[in-house]
Order: C-alpha cells, then sequence, then structure tokens
C-alpha cells in the first residue's frame, strides 16, 4: 500500500525515518480527528449502534425465557448465550460500513482533495478508517457488555474481557479491510449499501450467533462452520463461561472439532488474507 | 524557465480519445488561461497534472520534478482547486484548513499562521468558525480555494474555478487571483468564460477535441487575426434592398471582407477591414452615393473571434456539439476515484 519516496530534506536516513513517522502520525491524526468530528456532530449513527444491540439483547433474548431448562449445551441460559452473538454481530455491523465514508467521499470529491496531497502514506486513509470504526466497535461491545450484566448474564473475567477484545479487534481490522476494498470497487453507495445489506442477516443467521450449531440441519452447520464470525463468537462465548480455556473444543464442526486457539487463528488467517488481497485494489485506486 | 511542461499527452477513455498529443508549457510567474469548450479535454489534462490520473503516454513535469516518477514532490509544488467544490460539511472552515496543512504536514504553528493570512486574504473571518454546510457558493469556493493555498504552492491549479458563481463572488475571485498573480505566483485556470481567460490571463492557449489550437498572450493572438471588425447603419431601421445595395458596394472596396447583412440588427452591415485608413473612405464612397452614415463601430477582434478562426465554429456552436455527445455519467465516474 504504501509507497516511500525519498525525502528532499533527508541529511540522513535516521532522521528520514523519523521525519516519515511524523508525518504519517499527523496525517493519520488528521483524518482520525475528521472522522470523530463527524461522529460527535452527527452523533445518530453512534446512539442507533447501541440502542440496536441493546433492543436485539431484550427482545430477542427474551424470546427464549421460558424454553425447556436444558435446551442449550451447558443448561445457560439463552440469554447469556445470545450476548457473545449480539457483541460479534455490533462489531461486524458497524465494520462493513466502514466503506461508506470513503465512498462519499469519492462521489463528493473530496477523495480527490485528499488525494493531491503529498501523503507519506496512502495507507493513512485506510488506517485512519480503521482506528475510527475499532474504536467505536470496543465502545459498543463496552456498553453491551455492562448491559448483559444488568440484566443478570455476568461479567466475563479481566483476562475474559481482553480476549473480547482482542477478538474484536482481529474481526473489525479484516471487515474492515473488506468494507473499504468495497467501497472503492463499486460504483457509488447505493451498490455499496446494497451488498451490506444483502451480506448482513444472512451471514448472522448463517452463525452460531442466535443457536448452537447441534440445532441446525447439516448444511447449514457446515455454512456456520466455514463462516467466519462463528470463530469470533465462539471464543467470547468461552469468556463468559466462567472458565476460560482456549485448549477446549469450541466449535463442533461437520468437518470436526475447533478450540479456542484454532478459532482465533482462522480469524487471524482470514484478515490478514482480507488485507493481501484488497492490497492491489487500494494500489491501483490509491497511487 | 518553464515551471509545468506538458509533453504530447495522450489519455483516452474507452474508445474517447480525451487528449490526443496535447503539449504545453507553462512559464515561472504567469497566469496561464487554458480556454476550450467543456468536453475538449481541460479537465483531464489538469488532473493529469495534479497527479490524480495517469495519462497513456507523454511526460508530465512540474518545476523539475517528473509527475510521473514522482508525484509525492509534485503534490507538494501543486496547489489544486478542482471544479466541483470539495468540502467537508460537518467541519467548520477553519477545521477544514488545519486539515489541509496536516495534510502538508505545515507546523502547528506555521499551519495556523497561513490560516490567518489566508482570512485576511479571502475576508473570511464573519464565517470561518461556521460548520460549511450553510456556506453559499461562493464561500465556499473561497474555502476551497484557501485549502489549495494552505502550503503556499510554487502552482495553483484552478479548475473552472468561477462557473456557476454569482458576480460578487466571480469579481472577489477575480481580484484575489490577480493579487496572487502580482505577488508572483504561477497560475493556471481552465475556462469556458472567454471573457475570464481575457481579463486574468496574460498567457493561453485554446484546446479543442484534446490538442493545442492556438497559443500565445491574448493579445498575439487577436493580432494574429489582424482584422477589427465593424458594424454599420446607414440609418436606424433599413431594409433588406438597402442593405443589399450597400453589401454591393463595399465588397468592391480594397481591404474590406466577409461582408454579411444583419437581419437581426435591422438590416445592418459587418465586415472586417484590414487598413486603418479604410473607414474615411468608406465614408467618402457612401456619401458620393448618397448615403450618409447613421452609425459605425468598430473594435478589436476578440477571443470569440480567435475561436472562429482557429476551428471553424464559435465556441457556444463547440459546445452545444459536444453537450450532446458527452456521457455526463461516465465522466463523473472517471472524476471518482
Amino acid at each position: 500500500m504504501s509507497k516511500s519516496f525519498p525525502s528532499p530534506s533527508s541529511s540522513s536516513s535516521l532522521t528520514n525515518k523519523e521525519e516519515t513517522f511524523s508525518q504519517i502520525y499527523q496525517e493519520v491524526f488528521a483524518l482520525t480527528k475528521r472522522l470523530f468530528l463527524q461522529l460527535f456532530r452527527r452523533p445518530s449513527t453512534l446512539v442507533a449502534g447501541i440502542i440496536q444491540p441493546m433492543i436485539w439483547l431484550v427482545l430477542f433474548g427474551a424470546l427464549f425465557e421460558n424454553a425447556p431448562i436444558n435446551l442449550l449445551p451447558g443448561g445457560i441460559a439463552y440469554g447469556k448465550f445470545l450476548g457473545a452473538g449480539i457483541i460479534v454481530f455490533t462489531a461486524f455491523s458497524g465494520a462493513l460500513n466502514a466503506g461508506l465514508p470513503v465512498m462519499f467521499d469519492r462521489e463528493f470529491g473530496f477523495l480527490n482533495r485528499l488525494l493531491v496531497a503529498p501523503l507519506r502514506s496512502r495507507s493513512s486513509i485506510v488506517i485512519s478508517s480503521v482506528i475510527y470504526i475499532a474504536t467505536i466497535s470496543i465502545l459498543q461491545s463496552v456498553v453491551i457488555m455492562g448491559a448483559a450484566f444488568l440484566l443478570g448474564y455476568g461479567l466475563p473475567s479481566f483476562f475474559g474481557i481482553l480476549l473480547v477484545l482482542i477478538t474484536l479487534l482481529i474481526l473489525v481490522f479484516g471487515v474492515t479491510a473488506l468494507s473499504l476494498g468495497l467501497a472503492f470497487i463499486l460504483p457509488g453507495h447505493i451498490e455499496l449499501i446494497a451488498v451490506i445489506f444483502v451480506a448482513n442477516l444472512p451471514l448472522l443467521f448463517a452463525s452460531t450467533a442466535l443457536v448452537p450449531i447441534s440445532f441446525m440441519p447439516t448444511w447449514l452447520g457446515w455454512l456456520a462452520a466455514l463462516n467466519p464470525l462463528t470463530f469470533a463468537i465462539e471464543p467470547i462465548r468461552a469468556a463468559y463461561s466462567g472458565s476460560l480455556n482456549l485448549g477446549s473444543v469450541l466449535v463442533h464442526a461437520p468437518y470436526g472439532e475447533v478450540n479456542g486457539y484454532g478459532c482465533l487463528l482462522l480469524l487471524t488467517i482470514l484478515t490478514t488474507g482480507l488485507f493481501i488481497g484488497i492490497r492491489p485494489l487500494l494500489n491501483r485506486k490509491l497511487i | 524557465m518553464p515551471v509545468v511542461e506538458l509533453h504530447e499527452l495522450v489519455k483516452s477513455y474507452g474508445p474517447v480519445m480525451a487528449l490526443r498529443k496535447l503539449s504545453l508549457e507553462i512559464q515561472q510567474g504567469s497566469f496561464f488561461g487554458l480556454l476550450g469548450p467543456n468536453g475538449s479535454g481541460k479537465s483531464t489534462t489538469l488532473r493529469i497534472l495534479c497527479t490524480l490520473l495517469e495519462p497513456d503516454s507523454g511526460e508530465v513535469i512540474v518545476a523539475g520534478e517528473n509527475a510521473l516518477k514522482n508525484p509525492r514532490n509534485v503534490r507538494r509544488k501543486i496547489g489544486y482547486v478542482a471544479q466541483e467544490v470539495a468540502i467537508d460539511k460537518i467541519l467548520t472552515g477553519r477545521e477544514l484548513l488545519q486539515l489541509h496543512g496536516d495534510l502538508y504536514h505545515l507546523r502547528r504553528v506555521h499551519r495556523e499562521e497561513r490560516i490567518k493570512t489566508l482570512i485576511e486574504q479571502l475576508d473570511m473571518h464573519q464565517w470561518i468558525d461556521r460548520r460549511s454546510g450553510s456556506y453559499s457558493g461562493g464561500m465556499r469556493r473561497r474555502i476551497d480555494l484557501a485549502s489549495g493555498l494552505m502550503h503556499e504552492p510554487d502552482l495553483l491549479v484552478l479548475d473552472e474555478p468561477t462557473v456557476g458563481l454569482d458576480i460578487e463572488s466571480r469579481s472577489t475571485i477575480w481580484s484575489l487571483l490577480k493579487d496572487l498573480h502580482k505577488a508572483g505566483k504561477t497560475i493556471l485556470l481552465s475556462s469556458h468564460y472567454l471573457e475570464e481567460v481575457d481579463e486574468l490571463a496574460d498567457n493561453m492557449a485554446i484546446i479543442d477535441a484534446g490538442r493545442v489550437i492556438a497559443h500565445g498572450t491574448p493579445d498575439e493572438l487577436k493580432k494574429e487575426l489582424g482584422l477589427n471588425r465593424v458594424t454599420l447603419k446607414v440609418r436606424e431601421f433599413s431594409n433588406e434592398i438597402e442593405g443589399e445595395k450597400i453589401k454591393e458596394l463595399i465588397k468592391d472596396l480594397d481591404g474590406f471582407h466577409d461582408v454579411v447583412v444583419n437581419r437581426a440588427q435591422g438590416f445592418s452591415l459587418n465586415f472586417f477591414v484590414d487598413k486603418k485608413d479604410a473607414l474615411p473612405i468608406l465614408r467618402t464612397q457612401l456619401k458620393e452615393k448618397g448615403y450618409d452614415i447613421f452609425a459605425i463601430s468598430e473594435s478589436r477582434p476578440s477571443l470569440d473571434d480567435v475561436y472562429l478562426k482557429s476551428t471553424g465554429k464559435t465556441l457556444l456552436d463547440a459546445e452545444l456539439e459536444v453537450a450532446n455527445k458527452r456521457d455526463l455519467k461516465k465522466e463523473a465516474k472517471q472524476a471518482m476515484r
């Protein structure tokens, strides 16, 4: 993504490196600040982004309130089971929307304004989006965890919370990359919104967010066991189960059993793959 | 010393050739006007110059730097004000300028000084701390222009900066551009307004269908035509028969060209003269045949005449012609990155 150009005023490679770093910091900070100013002055998306998971948690969580006690594996309450799904789904939807501001910048010509500037690295545009979305996702998940606690579903341990945040960050990085990639390929915001709309709910249903794989028919079980959301949901669910052990089997997939480490590894591979995948695309558009 | 050297630029969008070996040189300190109808390749040229677009072939040198090999160094030297106003409506004018200052890596103190100076220059005190969404067209243009000037570029590039503006905003921008030029800045401005280029530019090129068809100072280009345009009336409302008679008379005189009877102007006569003493001769000749002169006006050729001479059509006709062929949706997409 980044192209390094010789600095005209560089006398030694050390000062050159320092200058490069401080310039990248300056541009990333300025671009990120812009996104946050937009958020604070138009907080409706943030408010909706916090209210929506609450509604899911309260309404959907209550749906199975009187279900047979041992319905779920381990006999946990449905609301507690659902919590992990909501956290992941919220972060996923937020990250999937990350491309929208970039798309609007393209459409309004503001991106051209950024591109005529001598950015030290044009990845700064991507990095600022990732920082912005990751911060919001973490904020949302903290609020959801707080609400789940108030509803009596307990809290993960300190390491559990750390695991939740790390898992979310890996997922958010990957999905944000995907969304930014789409924002550069697709012709306009209508198309981007259509893709987001179509991708969102099916990915939720074909994951273990709402029910465990054992509830599903084989074909759907296969889909859920291949869905990246599942690999983010299960470690977070494990963080909520009390005794946190990433070595234990979390996904009983039709093709075999995947433990906590396996989930995180697969998620990391996927995110790395997406970042590498969109690189040529960003290179082409951001040269 | 040339600040900009464009050498044989070729650019096509699919089957449409936007630039056909366009070459151009702009000297340091000049105010260069790029005149041409819509769709002639002005914006494409400027986008290539500002590193937003890569040409299919050709060379772009800005202040000695190769724009295709070292785009970052070139970006630092250019201030670009695009055709479409590009501002973020949620931010205030000041925040927009700060953002641009940071993208050009200005030090904080310097950045704030620049903003102060620009507020002064562009008279933006009243509204600089208001959100830019509430700005009028003229204010937006000014803040856009200020963004382009934040880093004190060697070269200011403006793509049709006054299109769609009210007269007051237009004259504010004109006088600012004149001041900048006086202060020694090199300015490149594209326009399809003849009077804009005539008023501002000290050097110009006319481009048509992706190539330069004439270049020089506006005066040189007009002088090259050599001929003055004359409108003559023998009475306030003449008639066709009388008009035709006088036409025959003038046509045979030495030094008078392209005589036409202009029905729309009460059968007045339009023609070109190439001699200084042509009009006194005409006066005597007319008197001999019993005609008085009710009104006569002589004017230097305009840029429109230059355009007419180079392309065989008026600028207005040229615009109407391409207007039918243009695919605006496709052009918008090309402008998008």
